[in-house]
Order: C-alpha cells, then structure tokens, then sequence
C-alpha cells in the first residue's frame, strides 16, 4: 500500500490519518505533516494507525519528532495501532513520548 | 521551503564514484559509521593494512550489494575515512575488509578472505534473537549497523548516589526475568527487566549492576551438557564481540533494530525509581580467542594494536582465555575510552565494574606498571569524572591487586578478602575475630589513606555459590557444565550445614536459614559498598553449581516462585536494606579513627566480646560485638542512633554483656537472625535485660541505642 499521511484540523484537534508503511523512506513526509500542524497552533495531535501496515525504526522516531516538534504542551495520541505495532513501541519505551489508545 | 538549518553545506556534496556510488573524503574522527548530511561517514584505523575497503551489504542479504575501496588520499596518517552518499541507513549492514601480510610471527594476521565487523559499531545484527540458530556459512557472522542516537532522555541525569550511600544489586538482564514464573510482557529483555523496578524499590537496593550487556555470541560456547545433550551457552557473555553496542538478544525489539532505545528506556526509569545502572565490562579479553579463535574484527584489522603478543607473535594469554587486550598501547587506551565515554553520554550508565581489571594496568609485555596510563586517563577523564569506577583486582595470571590497586583516589575494588573473612567465620573457622572488625570498618588496612568506599563488599557473586548453596554444599557440583566437575573455583568455604544438598531435616533447614540471614546482617551493617547477588534475598539455588556461564535455564534464571517461598529471608533483606539507609553512622566514606572526636562519651567505634569493652581476639574466639557511635555518623554531621552488632559464630549461645549508653539511652532489638522477622524501623522494642543480651548459636544481634521510649512494647 502506498503510503499516506492526509492531515485534518478541527477546532485545534490536528488529526493525522496514516496508511501504508511508514519508514526511513516515507518519514520525511510524516515529519512535514506533523510541522504543518504544528504550525495550525494545534493543541491535541491524533495520530490515526488503523490503517498503517509497517512501521521500522525510523517509523516509531517519527512519533518521537512529532512530540518534540508539538510540545510537551501538546498531547499526543496514536489510535488503533495493530497489536504487535503497539507492543512494539510499548517495549522499546516510545509510549513515554505519545499515549497509546486503542481505536 | 529552506530553513537556515537545512541551507546545504559544501561538504554534503561528493566529489567522486566510486562504482555507482558518490563519495568524498571522510571525516576520521570520530571512527564508526555516524550519519552525516547527505549520508555517512564511516572511519577505520588500522596502522598495518596495505589495502582496506568498505563492504555494503542490504540488511539480511548474503552478498555484499558493493565494495568500496578506500582510496589512498582518503586516508590520514592509520585512518581510512570516507563518506558515502544516499544510503539507506536503517537497512545497511556494513563491514570492512582488510588487506595486509599474514606473517604470525611479526604479529600480522591479515586474512583478506573475511569481512571484519568495525569496533566502533553502535548496532549488530546477527544475532538479534537470543538462541537462534544463525545461518553459519554466513560469510559475515556479526554484522555492524548503523544505529540512530537521538533518544529521549528528557529530564533524565545521573543520580550521583555518593558511593558511600550505595546498596548494589548484581543481575543479568536474560536471567532476572526470563524464568516462566516472572510473569513479565516479554521474559528475559531490557523491557523485562524494567517491569520488576517496582520489586527492586521495595528490595531496597540503588544501584543494579548488570553482568556484560556488550554485544556477545550466546551459541559460542562448543559444549552440551553430558547428562541431557542440551547445548550450553554463553550464558554470562564475558566474551564480547562488539564493545559499543547493546546485545540485541537481550531486547524484545531487537529483531526490528531498537535495542538501543529499549535499553535506554530502561536506564531511564531505573534513575526515575532512583536507581543506578553499573555496567560489568570486559576489556581484558575478546570473542577472538586464541589463534584458532575466530577473526571477528580486531585481529584482521590491527591485530599488533589490538593484542598483547611474545616477541615471536604469539597471544600473551593473562585472561585466561587465550588472548589479552594491549590495554596500554595508546591507541587500544583510546579505544576503551572513548567506549566508556559513549556509554556514560549516549545511555547514561552511572558506572562499570571492570572484568579482571589487573589487566588494564599490563604494560604491553605483560609487565605490571606502577602508573598505568589508561587507568589514570579513565580516572581524570573529564567526561566520566563522577562515574563510578570499579576494579576487580585481579587477573587470571596470579596477578592479584586487591588493596593496591593503582586507584588515583577514584576506583573502588571487588575486596575478595572480605568475602572469604566474613565465610569462613560465619561457617565457624577459628582465629578470625580481628580479620572480621577489619573488614567490617571498611578494610583500613588494605585502603589506608583511600575512603571506605575503595571496598565493595560482598559474599557472593555470580561466579560462585549462590548465599543458598554456600550454606547448603560443602563442594561444587558443577558436572552439567560438562567439564567433569573440574571448573569453578574450589576455595569457596562453603558450609552444608550437615548434609549435603537439599535436606528434609527442619534442624538443618533453620541453621542455614540463620545463616543466609547472618552473613547478608554482616554484610549490609559493614562499612564500605556493600553488594547482594540477585536471588540471594529468595534464597535462589544453582543446586551447587558454583560456574553457571554456561547454563541458560533454571539452574541460573531467578525463579520468581521463591518471593513467596522464602518470604521471610526476603523481608529481612527488606529490614536490612531500609534499617542501612536509615542508619548513616553505617555508611561512613572515612575510615573509623577508633576515637571520640565528638565528644559523645563513645569511640566512633568500638569491639566488645562476651564482656562489654573486652573484645577477645584470640584464636579461639568466634565473638564479635561492633558498636557504631550515631554521634559520630558522617564524621559527626548527621544525627543517628548508635548501632550494636553481635556476632555469634559458635555453635552454643552465649549470653553477651552490651556496652552501657550514655545519658540515659537503652538498647532496642531491630533483629536476632535466630528470630522470625527483623522488627519495624523505629519500632524496635527496649531489650528485657538492658545490660546483656543472650544470643543463640550462629546467630546475630542488630541493636539500636537510643532514647528510651516508653510507647514501644516489650518483647514477648
């Protein structure tokens, strides 16, 4: 699946809707969705993963960026990630970075 | 839209192909692969190769996907360093090949046949996943990678525990957690591990020492065990294959590239729960063995840097594992440094224990040295200036330091005396009542003009009987080891307590239960840094096995069953744990000068025997009584209660005489290891008798001497 990062703002709630594999070759595109909202003064940011079929390495750092470039003010939610997507990021310690909520 | 930050700089363009690839000149400090604008930078010295390359490979792919040859203007003075351009980073697997003369007896060992993993990697993949069986034809075992260091540490800093104020904890990162009944998210891994810091906290330890978590092969270990067949591992991992980077095996993420996040998340709640990392470090030997050992890296590239060789090239072998680490030769110093400065700034470890440490102060033939440079570099280094340094003082060739390390005022030492005085006289042993008080005082005799922190104390560790199996075995039983019981040390003055192996006699059971509770009493009320091995406070058995390296099952893991089992022993460690932070005037950094210099009435410290103020020191006294001034606890700085310790190592009771306090103070019990629980801080009860105290066969009395509060109730 090709990947995607579609960007919603609605009354400061940015909501970043992924799909496909996210990567060292699609973060970048990830990094330049989560700076347009931040530049929208959003102050909740909701990261959608229901439809996010990989995420590497440099995927799970996409969600460190995001809560660095955000602000600690700045609550930080991915929604409906897979299982062992979940887990993984439990077990590698990004969830003190971004909250983990099931969709 | 182009940031400042972004504006591209003149040497992120290259300035040459290589092949299809684009590359310039390289940056030579510092070596490793490190990302650069553009791509990366990869840095290898070697003073003796003639030809080096650099060999790329996708990751898991069997062939290389290209080979880079440095050319020669890309080298400064030994260093090869090229950057190369549009990699992708996250699946690279790198290594080097290096071309040179194979002429043993002038030191080289150049085998341009193999591709070498760099010493600098951050990252090894290879084998990710503890046990796995690797493919072995493989023409590249351990592959480096590049790794990302851009974790969040947030607030996170060192804790800087004084070292006098430490409780450690030694562990191993599979073994804590990797038993079934541990009950954690994914058993044996840094993620693991993290789960039980809330039992840890409760245990009462701040700092937790962790056996090798540098990159290490689990499956080199040939052997199998005679009775079952089943492989033995490298179950310790005192054979490091790669120094900068975190063992992947050990990390639930390791097989998506992320050990080095998940071991720092790790650190990283340890210091939140206020407690330290150490590190045991192995820098006298490597997994390149002897010369039928396997060419991994050093020996390929530099193996005259690298190694300490005999004028006719052959391994000096002072670590008793075929080859040493050229600890002294400026470059090999460099190495070491610079891998201790990236573990204190990169994962924020608090302090290391160094592996037979004796090593690290040979001169490059072997010749002890009186000032060794490398150690006194890692003692001024301005970037580990308050990281805990830590000698094991000695070394598999009979060089053996304890007391005299080269110490610079910083390194601290494993005092093995201390942990054969204080078994031995529990077990009985005659002639040692002054050995016991020297080694209780923090050992001023061996660390004169040093603080009391030079001494890390402890009873047992991971080599060797367990606390369990000290007093439950008179000799090792180490034949699943498959050596024919001929490994492990035999000096372990280890007592059955009059049968060997486990025993149905409740007699036998409550005489090593006392003694369990005796020698971790001795040991968490003596001056100095005091060391538990995990489990001991469960009162884990390794069924006599005294050299477990190579057992990964239950004979090693921590069984979990035993905090139930053996609650009690558990809730005294807890007791002793607590009763030792709450008591500074048992965590003094100054030696005990034996006088009053407050003016309280009392000496700092003072020794009694069966009659207050009468110690006997003579060949057949196995009495002891400490008595600890809390006026004079952190050099009089700091209010405490006074501290009485008696020891009974006979076999019959004895009624001991306790010395008399000043100004209408008593004497309170806190524990008697004869006894079912130790009682609560501050709430320890005023003795019956004040002036005496009637203490049981093999047993030991922890008293505390205050003022006399008439609200706590008398004992029963």
């Amino acid at each position: 699946m090709t990947f995607d990062a579609r960007l919603r703002i609605n009354d400061r709630v940015a909501t970043i809707e992924l799909k496909g594999e996210l990567d060292a070759k699609t973060a970048p595109q990830f990094h330049e969705t989560i700076t347009s909202a931040a530049q929208a003064g959003s102050v909740e940011l909701v990261i959608r993963a229901e439809h996010l079929t990989y995420l590497s390495s440099a995927g799970l750092r996409s969600l460190v960026f995001a809560r660095q470039h955000m602000g600690d003010g700045t609550r930080i939610a991915v929604v409906g990630a897979a299982d062992s997507v979940a887990r993984t990021i439990r077990l590698a310690g990004f969830d003190y970075s971004i909250d983990l909520v099931d969709a | 839209m182009t940031t400042p930050e972004a504006r591209d700089r003149v040497d992120s363009f290259p300035t040459r192909r290589i092949g299809a690839h684009r590359v310039r000149a390289g940056r030579v400090f510092p070596y490793g692969a490190v990302p650069v604008p553009g791509g990366i930078n990869f840095s290898v010295y070697s003073d003796r190769a003639t030809s080096m390359s650099l060999v790329l490979f996708d990751k898991g792919s069997p062939e290389p996907f290209a080979e880079l040859a440095f050319p020669p203007e890309f080298r400064i003075g030994s260093v090869h360093a090229m950057t190369v351009f549009g990699l992708d980073a996250e699946n690279l697997e790198y290594g080097f090949r290096a071309d040179g003369p194979f002429d043993p007896a002038a030191g080289d060992r150049f085998d341009r046949r193999r591709v070498l993993s760099d010493p600098y990697a951050r990252r090894l993949s290879g084998r990710e996943v503890w046990g796995a069986e690797p493919d072995w034809d493989d023409i590249y075992q351990y592959r480096a990678q590049v790794a990302d260091e851009d974790f969040d540490w947030g607030e996170d800093m060192p804790l800087g525990i004084p070292g006098e104020d430490l409780v450690i904890y030694e562990t191993h990162v599979r073994g804590f957690t990797r038993h079934p009944s541990s009950g954690v998210d994914a058993p044996g891994t840094y993620a693991g591990l993290r789960e039980k810091i809330p039992y840890l906290r409760e245990l009462g330890v701040n700092c937790v020492e962790l056996l090798p978590v540098f990159e290490f092969d689990e499956l080199d270990n040939p052997r199998t065990n005679p009775v079952t067949g089943d492989r033995l591992h490298n179950y310790w991992g005192y054979n490091t294959v790669s120094f900068f980077a975190p063992k992947a095996g050990y990390a639930a993420t390791g097989r998506f590239g992320m050990q080095a996040d998940e071991f720092k998340s790790l650190v990283k709640e340890f210091h939140k729960a206020g407690i330290e990392v150490m590190l045991d470090v192995v820098f006298n030997h490597t997994a390149e063995g002897n010369e039928q050992g396997p060419t991994i890296s050093f020996r390929g590239l530099d193996n005259a840097t690298y190694y300490m060789l005999t004028p006719h090239g052959e391994y000096y072998n002072f670590s008793g594992t075929g080859n040493t680490v050229n600890c002294n030769h400026p470059v090999v110093r460099d190495f070491v440094l610079s891998c201790l400065r990236y573990w204190v700034s990169e994962y924020h470890i608090d302090g290391f224990r160094f592996d037979l440490a004796a090593i690290l102060d040979r001169a490059q033939d072997g010749t002890p040295l009186p000032n060794p440079p490398l150690l006194e570099q890692l003692a001024y280094d301005p970037v580990l200036r308050h990281t805990k340094l830590i000698a094991e003082a000695w070394d598999a060739a009979g060089l053996y330091q304890v007391g005299h390390f080269p110490n610079y005022g910083r390194w601290s030492e494993w005092n093995g005396k201390y942990r054969d005085v204080v078994r031995r006289f529990v077990k009985g042993e005659p002639g040692l009542v002054g050995e016991l008080a020297t080694r209780m005082a923090g050992s001023p005799d061996l660390y004169q003009g040093r603080t009391a922190t030079a001494s890390v104390n402890f009873v047992t560790a991971h080599d060797g009987f367990t606390l369990a199996d000290l007093v439950s075995y008179n000799d090792k039983h180490n034949e699943a080891n498959g050596e024919n019981n001929g490994d492990g040390g035999n000096d372990n003055h280890s007592w059955n307590c009059g049968e060997e192996g486990p025993s149905a006699s409740a007699h036998v059971r409550d005489l090593r239960l006392r003694q369990m509770k005796n020698m971790m009493t001795l040991l968490l009320t003596s001056q100095g840094v005091p060391m538990l091995l995990a489990g001991d406070e469960v009162g884990r058995t390794q069924l006599g096995n005294n050299n477990t390296y190579c057992q990964d099952n239950e004979l090693s893991w921590f069984d979990w069953g035993l905090v139930d089992a053996n609650a009690e022993l558990l809730g005294f460690v807890r007791a002793l744990t607590a009763f030792r932070h709450a008591h500074p005037v048992l965590r003094g950094a100054e030696h005990p000068h034996g006088t009053d210099r407050v003016g309280s009435g009392l000496p700092e410290v003072s020794w009694h025997g069966v009659h207050a103020w009468q110690p006997d020191w003579s060949a057949h006294s196995r009495i002891l009584g400490m008595l600890r001034c809390g006026r004079h606890a952190k050099g009089g700085t700091v209010a405490d209660d006074h501290v009485y310790v008696g020891v009974n190592a006979h076999w019959e009771a004895h009624d001991l005489e306790l010395p008399q306090l000043p100004g209408g103070q008593s004497w309170h019990l806190f524990a008697d290891t004869s006894a079912a629980a130790a009682h609560p801080l501050g709430a320890e009860p005023p003795l019956h008798h004040p002036g005496r105290y009637h203490l049981g066969p093999h047993s030991v009395v922890v008293l505390v001497g205050r003022d006399h509060d008439s609200t706590t109730h008398q004992p029963s």
